[in-house]
């Protein structure tokens, strides 16, 4: 008989991330997607689908999360583009400290972050309890801007200012070129930035819950609820609904970054 | 006909930091002319087109376009068009909107009659059929037809090249500015675009201001030649005057092969140089040290017996049209292209007619000369050895007990044999009346009192020269030698140290 023998190969250096894989990732999915459509006596059922679809506070749930998310996002933008597009810039930024002090909240416990956020707005007359979507859209702007910043910030650092230069040369004027050179070139960088917010602002619960003082439930306080309240095959359902609305945003962004591989993007 | 001035720089100059990349250059270009600015990479000639575009501002001077000073406009208010090294082209719009780009900001004006009757300026954009019209006519220019829709990341690098010139052409502007725009094809491809351009150039009928390093390149495209160094104006001139008539030694060895040997002027249109007298056409003072320039291939071989120079051939090379000897003359190269096969013998002889003999004028600020370092880290130049800090060819460096050289970072340097340009101050030479305790022997023939000083020549058995000023007063035709401290020699390496690390 032959010796049994052990010969390594470097395939076997996968094997500690496929057990991660398959124990953290792909059994809670099918896990979710199994809750999601079976009844609580485990058959199958579409009577999830059918009370997620039929009940207002959930669909209001949903629509509140979506206008959020999609407000919060812009926000971040707005603010964010222009401080990237300044931190890029060579001749106001030379030793990045700048950049390092829009990223440090980043640093600071989360949920620290989050009480004293509470707490200056309720000491400045902005509390949750009477501004509670103000209230929300502050801190969350406040905690996705470094988000924002960061992926934007690295897209401009690499733009070719030659283009610039050509735009410049073509007779755009700083305004033009700005936004027929300077946009474009960034736009993956917008989406990237526009991903890193967009959905996890939907499913956040801490600060929607914290700052509006328990007034805007979004998806993911909801999500929390149904699961602290027993109902796992509801909240189940919600959270591959929320699968779902990132699949067809990432489907939605695919095309406008298949140029953008290179650049080794998160998604 | 004489064109009228279409650009002119006056004075320009800028700084960098503490680097001046352009040193105070006055140009003028004639309007409808193919001017190419021509150097060794870092000699100034992109930041001049990127002034003349308006991407880089100079610090000091102004530039004229048509007579205007346009010297603070920025680049999208100048009627020129840039054509990038890289091309620049925008990789989200494809070859129509790329071509287009210029085209759809542009305003145009218009004469119209208004309802009253009266003619009045107007500006409007222009059409998409206008647009349409002028695309199509760049990219047929450029020989892209049916490109219009194809996405940039598709082309070729040369299909982008043509791109990025149709995109600056298109704008009809009064000067297309070239930045090396050929740099980056194949040989073959780039041969093929310069006769392009060229003919491109004819049919605008536009100036074209073109930057290159390639020599060739400019011979071939250019009405004018700008030879530039160290963002200094070298020469101005025709691609034949440029070749034929090199205005110092740095051109003539800039521009195609050339053979430059330390010469004295004798007078009566007499020139010395590799130990022989040879008869000239140009007038210089008598016993001025001059640069003889000689084209390789401006050099006939001949039978010994009736050569002017006697020498050895040690090589001989094949290059297709011609064969290049190089033959030894006591310690000169000279090449020599020659279209005979000649069988390498150990004596021939070369001539040269008077009219091939370039004589260049020698500006002397201060002593210098090619030498190299041998193996006991001494310098050798002027027929002589002499004790030199070597540690100056690197910063924070030291020589370690085997002889190399070693830097901060602890890299060792081997700089046997390696090549230097050696400078030294007229003051810091000393002059003994003795032939044997200095270390270079030679004759002092000239000494001019300078109200202070002497300016005492003396001239080795091979031609080189120590300028030396003194307060001591010498008599032509001594025959003394020289000495220089250790301190006073300065050398600069010929190409990089990081060549000769030591593995």
């Amino acid at each position: 008989m032959s010796k049994l023998s052990f010969r390594f190969s470097r395939k076997y250096l996968a094997i500690p991330y496929a057990v991660f894989l398959l124990c953290f990732i792909i059994v809670p999915l099918l896990l979710i997607i199994y809750y999601a459509f079976t009844n609580g006596g485990g058959e199958f059922s579409l009577n999830n689908l059918n009370k997620f679809f039929t009940d207002p506070t959930k669909l209001n749930v949903l629509f509140v999360s979506l206008l959020i998310g999609f407000m919060n996002t812009a926000i971040c933008l707005i603010i964010g583009y222009p401080l990237a597009y300044f931190l890029a810039s060579k001749r106001y930024n030379i030793n990045k400290i700048m950049v390092l002090l829009f990223i440090m909240p980043m640093w600071i416990n989360f949920v620290l972050r989050t009480g004293a956020t509470r707490d200056l707005l309720v000491w400045i007359g902005l509390g949750g309890g009477h501004y509670p979507i103000l209230a929300t859209m502050i801190g969350m702007a406040y905690n996705y801007l470094p988000f924002v910043i960061l992926p934007l910030y690295t897209t401009m650092l690499k733009m070719d200012q030659s283009l610039i230069e050509a735009a410049s040369d073509l007779g755009a004027t700083p305004k033009q070129v700005f936004f027929k050179t300077v946009v474009p070139l960034s736009s993956p960088g917008i989406v990237s930035a526009a991903t890193m917010v967009f959905m996890p602002t939907m499913s956040s619960y801490v600060i929607s819950d914290v700052l509006s003082e328990g007034q805007i439930i979004l998806f993911g306080n909801s999500i929390y609820l149904n699961f602290s309240q027993g109902q796992w095959n509801d909240g189940s359902f919600m959270a591959f609904v929320l699968l779902v609305i990132i699949l067809v945003s990432m489907l939605f962004t695919k095309n406008v970054k298949k140029d953008e591989d290179a650049r080794g993007s998160i998604w | 006909m004489k064109e009228p001035i279409i650009i002119e720089l006056r004075n320009v100059s800028k700084v960098f930091g503490d680097m001046t990349a352009v040193d105070d250059i006055n140009l003028a270009i004639k309007k409808g002319e193919f001017v190419t600015l021509l150097g060794p990479s870092g000699c100034g000639k992109s930041t001049t087109l990127r002034m003349i575009a308006g991407f880089d501002m100079p610090t000091q001077g102004q530039i004229f376009l048509n007579g205007e000073d346009i010297t603070n406009l920025p680049p999208y208010q100048r009627p020129v068009n840039t054509v990038f090294q890289r091309y620049a082209l925008f990789p989200y719009l494809d070859v129509y909107d790329n071509i287009a780009f210029g085209l759809k900001l542009k305003k145009i004006k218009e004469k119209v009659i208004d309802r009253h009757g009266q003619e009045v300026e107007v500006t409007r954009k222009l059409t998409q059929e206008e647009i349409d019209d002028k695309v199509t006519k760049a990219l047929k220019m450029v020989d892209l037809e049916e490109f219009e829709w194809r996405d940039i990341a598709t082309l070729s690098g040369g299909q982008q090249q043509r791109v990025a010139i149709a995109r600056a052409i298109v704008n009809e502007p009064e000067i297309l500015l070239l930045d090396e725009p050929l740099g980056a094809l194949d040989l073959k491809m780039r041969q093929e675009m310069q006769l392009e351009l060229k003919d491109m150039h004819k049919k605008l009928g536009i100036t074209f201001i073109y930057v290159t390093h390639d020599q060739e390149e400019a011979l071939t495209m250019s009405d004018t030649i700008v030879v530039m160094k160290d963002g200094m104006i070298q020469q101005i001139g025709s691609p034949v005057d440029v070749y034929n008539e090199p205005k110092n030694a740095f051109v003539a060895d800039f521009i195609g092969e050339s053979n430059i040997y330390n010469a004295t002027y004798l007078g009566d249109k007499k020139v010395r140089f590799l130990g022989q007298v040879f008869t000239c056409v140009d007038d210089f003072e008598k016993n001025e040290k001059v640069d003889v320039v000689i084209r390789p291939e401006d050099i006939r071989l001949c039978p010994a017996s009736e050569g002017m120079v006697v020498g050895k051939i040690i090589s001989k090379i094949f290059k297709g049209v011609h064969y290049e000897y190089t033959m030894m003359v006591g310690k000169n190269e000279v090449i020599i292209q020659d279209t005979r096969d000649i069988p390498e013998m150990d004596k021939i002889g070369i001539t040269i007619a008077p009219d091939m003999i370039h004589i260049m004028k020698k500006v002397i600020t201060e002593n210098i000369y090619l030498g190299h370092i041998d193996k006991n880290n001494n310098v050798c130049f002027a027929n002589g050895v002499f004790e030199a800090d070597i540690t100056q060819l690197q910063q924070d460096s030291r020589v370690d007990e085997d002889g190399y050289l070693v830097d901060a970072k602890g890299l060792k340097y081997d700089l046997t044999d390696v090549d230097v340009q050696v400078s030294i101050d007229f003051n810091a030479i000393g002059i003994i009346d003795n032939e044997e305790d200095g270390e270079v022997a030679g004759e002092i023939v000239s000494i001019i009192y300078k109200g202070d000083h002497y300016k005492v020549i003396v001239r080795t058995s091979d031609e080189e020269d120590f300028v030396v000023d003194t307060e001591y007063s010498w008599n032509e035709h001594d025959r003394v030698s020289v000495y220089i401290a250790k301190k006073d020699i300065r050398l600069k390496l010929k190409g990089d140290i990081k060549d000769h690390v030591k593995a």
